[in-house]
């Protein structure tokens, strides 16, 4: 945003001082507290790091020489065929099958960011454009809407997604979709709720009297001023999409097997943990990490975008 | 008032009845033969002929379908393909242990997740107030299965390496046979429930909190000189719970539907294990009976919740 003709002299005045006072736009305000919450800043670099092992996993494969696939049968497995401990060969160990499990971790990466990542795009685009739809043209088609994203929120969703993937056969994409369907009500919801009543502001009308056309409204007067609650949503979403797509693995119902995935490694790895410590730990680690970073980044996105939650009101916090 | 509530009674119905039918169509669109699953790799055509027949399997679809509603609307959910129990008997002696774990959790969670929510906002910004974010954060941020897993791998399997056998692996004992077993079976579960869940509470109630704490209400029972304690729980507490019982209605609702993945984790004989056992045997009729069922819970308790708050709150009474 930049500084009006009124302010200039002002802000001129202020560029010849040190520590000078500019114009800043609230998306740059909000940045600037993102970039001071040394949490958030910590998450951020940690998925920073786990996206970049996720696309460096054929390059780690081939530095030790073990494929995600690879079963090593003879140095994988002990005489008694079960998974081998952390060495300098497997440094993370390896699973029931003999398999590196430090490659089939950082391959499994891939899986639950693809799937966290694009369900949650998925959701976003269809709950933003339904929401807005609903909360912008009202009437029959906002009731209609409504009470279509009520149900699906009503759904009992993990037994309906258990019945979809039994029904159409597992796979990534039917993973991906499956938690996209349930996930984008939600976003639905919040985007008509403010749709509702930017709808009502004197410059939305001011461009319908220029002559804006409904989708113009929409998409260019009132949308940008509902990014800020979509975008902590959407943090949100994608780690709710990673433990998603994990039970659905875990249940067996995800993406099938061989594929390496957290959720399929931790079900594999139910048989062997009081053999093999390694086994469930690893994953369960990287798990573990992915989500409550991108939790924790959320948290700090809502914080940064709004700054009077959480703070004092009143003469709280003694 | 009453139209409100008939409108929201005939929307719930129109719920269950959509569901039921995407249910009943999806598994006739799916490319499986229950006959034959039933019937056994080796059965000949006629065997199977003959099952298709008695489960009425062999009839037109629209035929079934009519059949079908005819018979639930007289409360008859049909028979287990497998077991040939009666549906609703199924879901009946199955009722009692997820509502058991249902309820259990939510006493768990709504004290951890209050708890933590009003000391983060008495004191916003805190250690606690972060601390405890990060902890409910990182229940939020497991699986639920996993959370089972670290709890039977530490205070079952460490323990019972240690020669301590504190809590069971799994299973479930009735309430009425035995309440110590029966709370010593399901501690566990209760609290990866209320692991997974209490974040969502903490959350809640810390914002809805901070909100009320800052009303003129609370400015003028403060400048009357009550205590702290009496300021923030018996004015503000009170009125800030609003938003945390709309939850606690919904969560309610879903849960009491079954617990798929905990009571699979568990070995708990509920509806979610049902459910699970139904959908991987295609049990059809008790795929959709407990669908049913647990959008039943869903829709009368989303009902409850609104009921409750156009009876607490006049504002929100529609006209």
């Amino acid at each position: 945003m930049t500084v009006t003709a009124p302010g200039q002299a002002a802000a001129d005045a202020a560029a010849a001082r040190p520590g000078a006072v500019q114009g800043r736009g609230p998306w740059r305000l909000a940045w600037e507290r993102l970039r001071r919450d040394p949490v958030a800043v910590a998450s951020a670099v940690t998925l920073v790091l786990i996206a970049v092992a996720a696309v460096a996993a054929p390059v780690v494969a081939h530095a030790v020489g073990h494929g995600p696939d690879d079963q090593y049968s003879d140095i994988g497995l002990t005489p008694a065929g079960l998974p081998v401990g952390p060495s300098r060969t497997f440094l993370l160990g390896t699973d029931n099958l003999g398999r590196d499990l430090l490659v089939r971790i950082l391959y499994g990466a891939r899986i639950s960011l693809l799937v966290g990542v694009v369900a949650t795009l998925l959701a976003t685009v269809a709950g933003v454009v339904v929401g807005l739809a609903a909360g912008y043209l009202g009437g029959l088609v906002d009731v209609v809407l409504a009470r279509f994203m009520d149900m699906v929120l009503s759904f009992p969703y993990l037994l309906l997604a258990i019945a979809l993937v039994s029904v159409f056969g597992s796979s990534l994409t039917i993973s991906m979709l499956v938690i996209a369907f349930f996930s984008w009500a939600a976003i639905g919801r919040v985007v008509r709720g403010q749709a509702l009543s930017i709808r009502e502001k004197e410059y939305v009308e001011a461009s319908w009297s220029v002559g804006s056309g409904p989708l113009r409204l929409m998409f260019v007067d009132i949308l940008p001023n509902l990014l800020a609650p979509v975008l902590v949503l959407a943090t949100l979403l994608v780690p709710a999409a990673i433990v998603f797509e994990a039970t659905l693995s875990f249940l067996g119902l995800g993406v099938p097997p061989p594929t390496p995935t957290w959720g399929g490694m931790l079900s594999d790895s139910l048989a062997f943990y009081q053999v093999a410590w390694w086994f469930p730990l690893f994953p369960g680690l990287a798990l573990l990490a992915t989500t409550l970073a991108f939790n924790l980044l959320g948290d700090g996105v809502r914080d940064a975008l709004d700054p009077t939650a959480g703070r004092a009101t009143g003469g709280g916090g003694r | 008032m009453v139209r409100f509530l008939v409108r929201r009674v005939l929307f719930g119905l129109l719920v269950l009845w959509i569901v039921s039918g995407a249910v009943f169509v999806l598994f006739f669109v799916a490319p499986h033969d229950p006959a034959r699953l039933i019937a056994g790799r080796l059965a000949t055509p006629q065997t199977v002929a003959l099952v298709n027949h008695r489960l009425g399997l062999d009839r037109p679809l629209p035929d079934q379908y009519a059949s079908f509603i005819w018979r639930l609307l007289h409360g008859d959910l049909g028979y287990s393909y497998y077991s040939s129990a009666p549906v609703r008997q199924l879901l009946a002696s199955r009722l009692p242990v997820t509502a058991s774990l249902a309820l259990g959790g939510a006493v768990l969670w709504l004290v951890a997740g209050i708890g933590v929510g009003v000391a983060a906002a008495r004191r916003p910004r805190s250690l606690v107030d972060r601390g405890g974010a990060v902890l409910m954060l990182a229940g939020l941020s497991m699986p639920t299965f996993l959370v089972g897993l670290l709890l039977i791998y530490f205070l079952f399997f460490r323990l019972h390496l240690a020669g301590i056998d504190l809590f069971p692996p799994g299973g479930y004992v009735p309430l009425t046979q035995d309440p110590a077993g029966w709370a010593q079976h399901l501690l566990l579960p209760w609290v990866t429930l209320a692991a997974v869940t209490a974040a969502t509470y903490s959350r809640l109630t810390r914002s809805s909190m901070l909100e009320v704490l800052g009303e003129d209400y609370i400015r003028t029972a403060r400048s009357k000189g009550l205590t702290e304690d009496r300021v923030v729980y018996r004015h503000g507490l009170r009125s800030a719970l609003t938003p945390v019982v709309t939850q606690l209605g919904v969560d309610l609702g879903t849960l009491l539907g079954g617990v798929i993945v905990t009571e699979q984790v568990f070995g708990l004989p509920g509806l979610g294990q049902l459910a699970w056992q139904s959908v991987t045997t295609q049990d059809q009729p008790v795929i959709i009976g407990t669908v049913l069922v647990a959008s039943a819970f869903v829709v009368v308790a989303n009902l409850l919740v609104d009921l409750g708050y156009a009876l607490l709150d006049p504002r929100v009474r529609p006209s």
